[in-house]
This record gives structure tokens, C-alpha cells and sequence, in this order.
């Protein structure tokens, strides 16, 4: 064994002489009585999820399935998208005409440079939380690996109603199975990137993509 | 670490300095007071923030009394899942592991996240000294290093500088002629002048929130993407981390991820947080490295009273609520973990021998209000007092002849004499209560003479009124 790791591991055993051998890890979970499952209606978590990824900034409209196409072109004239980074899996038929769409695939990555040249990137998420106006996304289908939602200025992002949870907890219950798996890296997207650090005062985007826009699918 | 004991300056006397300058009071102020309210709306808005608070207590004191088994386990899951961990006794250590790293990748720049512990160990410096320039990518901490400056808040750390004074650092240091002092155009600025760095970086260096035992994973939570393009684009990433960062299960985040934001940038959410797992073929960086660092912290772990202190998730909310912080800045605490939590944690961390950090538990009133809106529920006042009482221990012990006729000494033992017994106390009450005469007007005493004058420098001291209770009861029967 390392020295350094020896020596570390024998000061912490040192440092808890108090602790008895026989200490049980106490069951947190059954002990804890905070909130691990909403109580709100399916329509209401839409709404509240709605409300509280506007109030970060963001730009975000409930539609159907079938206006999906033509409020994508909509929005990729105002923000002036041509050139479109489009993951792996990203269902085609929802692509409008009017885009350059760049494909990324594992195959023949797209570079950084080409990444941060595009005007957007196109995405679906793999969950999202309401209480918090959180996207998460897993890298999967649809999706693609992290740089692609991180170099681009303006990200659009499609949520299916029936993807969205009510509260944080219900949210990290559904990625444990696949972390203690595949363990693949997860991202938290709560509005566009912000800072703070110039007299408290915020602006929204730094690093990230500065626009994100949200559209939520309504169930069939 | 330097051999050589530096004695740090006490806090009583950083402090006068910042207490003087008027702007930094201003810009403090304003920026506690703006992130304190908004800290309230978010958390009174959930129902159960003291059923989090218990539980985030519970899940990280229960980590701690377990240490060495988590950090066992942590270290399995990150090398299955394909990263190499590194242990590091001390700054020494973990600076020469890290750079050794950055050098075999032949590069001399590497990209970082934001990061205490970085700090903590002072490895910008090591690696300048091996010629690579570790570039700070959090606008806050760009501010700082542009200024050689030092950072003065956890979570903000150029909180003391003014939106004009980063004007004047941005336009010399970034070589702007026109710029404004609007936050967006200074953002925009750093912006541009990151972006190119980013791109071509090979290495990035971060600091980390948490890490998983069970699953090896690695949380950093920020707002401004920085954090995501160092994780995400460069082929190496080595992160460090305190020794106290594991967490057990990955539900754990269930609790601290609503803790956290709320607590540090008083929003629901932060902008991002990324959460890694060893490497990931096709995406992010093919070689990923972690650092656990000790530095002092089992010694903190072998204070019963004072282990809660690892407990801490840095999210600030006790500097932003405390008034001496408010008033004095971070700088005054001489420590990279300013305000209350930094009073009990440097301390620890690096012992009492050196005068100044043994004044940092003094700077405090012992109001309380940072155990109120600590997450974690850390009874900072309580480990204030049992550092003054060590701090206190220690000078008898090894003061000497010149301790015991110290004034405060002297004058404590005689208060302990007189508590002793009811009539010897009630003998001082009544000669305090002839020697006041002197000093008292209107019932206030405001100015006492030589030794005494400490106290009524900065605090009125209520006169003893000319009756006791006890008196009055016995008056009352005759």
C-alpha cells in the first residue's frame, strides 16, 4: 500500500478512537422525514415546471407534437440559428427544412472549434424536475456527449410532459440503478449559465450557452 | 508547507485596517445583505428545510465517524470506473503529485475550476514555480488573480471590488481600450478572453463538491459553465479534494443538492451541476485523476467537539449572515476560509501555536446566527468557545510566571472567588458599587480606567444599581 494512503488511513483511525467498533450506520433514510414524493397532479408539475424555468431567464413554451417543427423554425429565426448541432438518436423528422443541421456522431466527432463556430444545438433531455426548472441530461439518445450543449451560444432543449418529476429527490432516484451501471456523466442545466460575481448583480450567461430555450411536449 | 514558522497577523489588527475603508464596507455589505434576503425567500419556501438540515447533519456526521471505510470504497468505484487516485499527507504532497501530472502531459497551462482547496494548498504557486500557469476560469476568480489579489468570500470571491474598479483591471490586464463598466460588457469580456483558452486546453484542474463512495462519482456545482468546460473539454482532468467531501450513497444528493444551492447562491437551483463517473468513452476527458487530500483535517477529526467542522459544504451562508464578517471582509481572517466557519476551521486546521490564527475564534460576538442558517447544522458558537477554552488551557499551561500576573488572569481568578461564596460576593457588589460612583453617569458606565478601558472602549457597561434583590427582599421583611 502507499505510504501516503497508510499513513492517512492510520491517522483517521487515530482521530475516531472514540467511535466504537460496533457502531452501527444509522439507516438515514427510514430516520429522515423530508419530502421524497410530490403530491401534485400531473398537469400541475407541467405548470409549476413552466413557471420555474422562466424565472430563470429562460425562454420556454407548452406546445404539441405537431406544432413542434414550425415553433422550431419560429425560434431559429429570431435567434438567428443556421447552422445546427444535432446529436446522435435526435429523431429527424422533427428537424424544419430551413437548418443546416451538423450531425455529431462517435464515429467523426465534431471538434471543439467546429462546435463553438455552430449558432445552436438541438437536444432532448432525460429528465426533468419541476420544483426546480431543472433539465437533466444523461448523454443519451437524443442527446449526445457533453460538449455539444456546452460550446454553442443557444441551446434548445425538448422535454415530453411525462418526462417531468415533481421534486429533487424523485429526480436522482431515477438515475441510480444507471449510475451504479454505466455511470454516465450527468448534467443539471437550471437555466442559462449565470454569474453573480460583479456586485451581485446576475447576468445571464458567462461560459455556457448564454440563450436556453425549453419546449415542453404535451402528452398525446 | 514553509518550515519556517511566519507568524500570521492577528485578526484584531487586520481588521482596523478594513474597518477604515469605506468602499469595501459599502460593497460588503450591500452584497450580504442582498444574498441574505434572498437566501430567506428560497429556503421558507419549503416545507421541510429543517427535516434537510437533520438529514444532512446526520448523513455527514455518520460519514464522518466512518471515514476511512468511505474513502476506501471511494477509491475502489473511481478506479473501476477507470480514474487513478492519489493520496496526499499534505499541500506539499498533493502540490508535487499535481504537478508532476501537468508536467508529463508537456504543457504548460492548465484551465481550473474554482476551488478552496486549490487555494488551501497555494498550487498556483507550486505550479508557477515549475513554470505552468494555472489559469483561474470563475469570472470572481479571474478578477483576483488579474489583480493579485487575494479572494475575500467563499462563493463570491471579488466581492469587495466594485464594477469600476474591474473596468480599470480588465481594460489594463486584457489589453481593452474601450470598455464599460456594465457587469454583462465585463462578463462578455472575460468571456472572450477564456473562450480561446478553453478550446485549446489539454489539462484542467478542479476542486470538487462532493464524491460518491458507492458509485466514484464527482460533483461540482457552479453557475457560469467554467466548471463544465474544464470537466468536459480538456483530455486530463485532476481534481482535488478535501478528505471530508465523500459522501456514502449517491441518493445522499437527494438532500445536499437542495441544501446547497439554496443555502450558497439562494437560488432553487444553480445553473449547473455536473456529476462524473471515472471516464466516459467519447466523452470528456480519457484521463481523469483524483487527489484526497488530508492537510490537517484528521486532526480536526480527532476533536470530538470540533469533527463537526468537516461537516461544512462551503456554501457561505454563515459569512452573509454575520455581522463581524459584514463589517470587516474576508481578508481580515488572514485564511482562505474567512468569516465563521473559517474562525473554527483554520484554527484546527492549523493549529494554535501561531498567534494570529488563535485570534480567529475570538472574532466573533457568539451571536449565533451562522448555526441558525448553516444547512449542516454546525454549532459554530459552540466550537468558538471550545477553541477559546483550548486557546486558554494551552496559555496556562505554557505561559509561564508572566501568564499568571496577566491582568485578564489575575482578575479571573478573583471573579471566581467571589461566584464562590454568597457573602464574599456580596462584599464585591457593594465595593464595585462605591467604586463606580466615579465612572457613572446616568447608570451607564462608559469609560473605565487602564486594564478595564478594553471593555468600555467599544461597549457601555451597565452600572450595578444601588439596590440588589436580595437587599430589597430583606428590607422588605424587617
Amino acid at each position: 500500500m502507499n505510504e501516503a494512503k497508510q499513513e492517512i488511513l492510520s491517522r483517521i483511525e487515530v482521530a475516531l478512537k472514540d467511535v466504537p467498533k460496533t457502531d452501527q450506520k444509522p439507516d438515514i433514510y427510514s430516520q429522515q422525514d423530508y419530502r421524497r414524493q410530490g403530491d401534485r397532479s400531473a398537469d400541475e408539475i407541467v405548470d409549476l415546471f413552466v413557471e420555474r424555468v422562466a424565472e430563470y431567464k429562460a425562454t420556454v413554451k407548452r406546445i404539441d407534437e405537431s406544432e413542434l417543427q414550425q415553433v422550431m423554425d419560429a425560434s431559429f429565426a429570431v435567434q438567428e440559428v443556421k447552422n445546427l448541432i444535432v446529436p446522435p438518436g435526435f429523431p429527424n423528422d422533427w428537424l424544419p427544412d430551413t437548418i443546416h443541421p451538423q450531425h455529431d456522431n462517435p464515429e467523426s466527432p465534431l471538434s471543439h472549434d467546429e462546435l463553438d463556430q455552430s449558432d445552436g444545438v438541438v437536444t432532448t433531455c432525460a429528465l426533468a424536475v419541476a420544483q426546480t426548472g431543472t433539465i437533466i441530461l444523461d448523454a443519451g439518445t437524443g442527446q449526445g456527449r457533453r460538449a455539444l450543449t456546452l460550446l454553442p451560444d443557444y441551446h434548445l432543449c425538448i422535454v415530453r410532459a411525462d418526462q417531468i418529476v415533481e421534486l429533487v429527490p424523485e429526480g436522482f432516484a431515477r438515475f441510480e440503478e444507471s449510475i451504479k451501471n454505466e455511470g454516465p456523466p450527468i448534467t443539471f442545466i437550471s437555466g442559462p449559465s449565470a454569474t453573480s460575481d460583479i456586485e451581485l448583480s446576475r447576468v445571464e450567461g458567462v461560459h455556457g450557452p448564454r440563450r436556453l430555450e425549453v419546449l415542453v411536449l404535451n402528452n398525446k | 508547507m514553509s518550515k519556517k514558522v511566519e507568524q500570521t497577523p492577528t485578526f484584531e489588527d487586520s481588521a482596523k485596517a478594513y474597518l477604515d475603508n469605506t468602499q469595501l464596507r459599502r460593497n460588503i455589505g450591500h452584497a450580504t445583505h442582498t444574498i441574505r434576503d434572498k437566501r430567506k425567500d428560497v429556503v421558507d419556501e419549503l416545507p421541510d428545510w429543517e427535516a434537510l438540515r437533520e438529514a444532512g447533519d446526520a448523513i455527514k456526521t455518520q460519514t464522518m465517524r466512518h471515514l476511512d471505510k468511505y474513502l476506501l470504497q471511494l477509491e475502489e468505484s473511481i478506479q473501476e470506473a477507470g480514474g487513478q487516485v492519489h493520496w496526499a499527507r499534505d499541500a506539499e504532497e498533493a502540490n508535487q503529485i499535481i504537478t508532476g501530472l501537468v508536467k508529463d502531459k508537456k504543457v504548460n497551462e492548465a484551465v481550473k475550476v474554482k476551488s478552496i482547496t486549490t487555494d488551501e494548498i497555494g498550487l498556483n504557486k507550486a505550479l508557477a514555480e515549475e513554470g505552468i500557469q494555472a489559469l483561474e476560469t470563475d469570472l470572481a476568480e479571474l478578477i483576483v488573480q488579474l489583480a493579485g489579489d487575494e479572494p475575500s468570500h467563499i462563493l463570491v470571491p471579488a466581492i469587495h471590488k466594485n464594477r469600476a474598479e474591474i473596468r480599470e483591471l480588465f481594460k489594463e490586464k486584457l489589453n481593452k481600450n474601450e470598455l464599460s463598466d456594465r457587469p454583462e460588457d465585463l462578463a462578455e469580456a472575460a468571456r472572450l478572453y477564456l473562450r480561446k483558452k478553453f478550446l485549446n486546453a489539454k489539462v484542467g484542474i478542479s476542486g470538487a463538491n462532493f464524491a460518491v463512495a458507492e458509485t466514484g462519482t464527482v460533483a461540482v456545482v457552479e453557475s457560469e459553465g467554467n466548471g463544465r468546460m474544464c470537466t468536459t473539454l480538456p483530455d486530463t482532468l485532476i481534481t482535488v479534494m478535501g478528505i471530508e467531501k465523500v459522501i456514502p450513497r449517491w441518493r445522499d444528493f437527494e438532500v445536499f443538492m437542495q441544501l446547497l444551492p439554496r443555502s450558497s447562491t439562494a437560488e432553487r437551483m444553480n445553473p449547473y451541476n455536473s456529476f462524473w463517473t471515472g471516464v466516459t468513452e467519447g466523452d470528456g476527458p480519457q484521463e481523469f485523476h483524483i487527489v484526497l487530500l488530508d492537510n490537517g483535517r484528521t486532526k480536526v477529526l480527532a476533536d470530538e467537539m470540533g469533527r463537526q467542522t468537516l461537516n461544512c459544504i462551503r456554501c457561505s451562508a454563515c459569512l452573509n449572515v454575520c455581522p463581524v464578517y459584514e463589517r470587516t471582509g474576508g481578508h481580515a481572517y488572514n485564511s482562505v476560509y474567512p468569516g465563521p466557519i473559517g474562525a473554527i476551521l483554520t484554527p484546527q486546521l492549523k493549529g494554535l501555536e501561531d498567534e494570529g490564527v488563535a485570534s480567529l475564534p475570538y472574532a466573533s460576538s457568539l451571536c449565533g446566527a451562522c448555526y441558525e442558517v448553516c444547512p449542516v447544522k454546525i454549532n459554530i458558537p459552540e466550537v468558538l468557545v471550545h477553541l477559546r477554552g483550548k486557546i486558554v488551557d494551552e496559555k496556562k499551561r505554557n505561559g509561564g510566571l508572566k501568564s499568571k500576573f496577566e491582568p485578564e488572569h489575575i482578575g479571573m481568578k478573583l471573579l471566581s472567588r467571589a461566584f464562590a461564596n454568597s457573602k464574599r460576593y456580596e462584599r464585591a457588589q457593594k465595593i464595585a458599587r462605591s467604586g463606580q460612583k466615579l465612572f457613572t453617569d446616568e447608570g451607564v458606565i462608559s469609560k473605565l480606567p487602564g486594564y478595564l478601558s478594553k471593555w468600555t472602549n467599544t461597549r457601555d457597561l451597565k452600572a450595578i444599581p444601588d439596590q440588589t434583590f436580595r437587599e430589597w427582599w430583606r428590607q422588605r421583611n424587617e
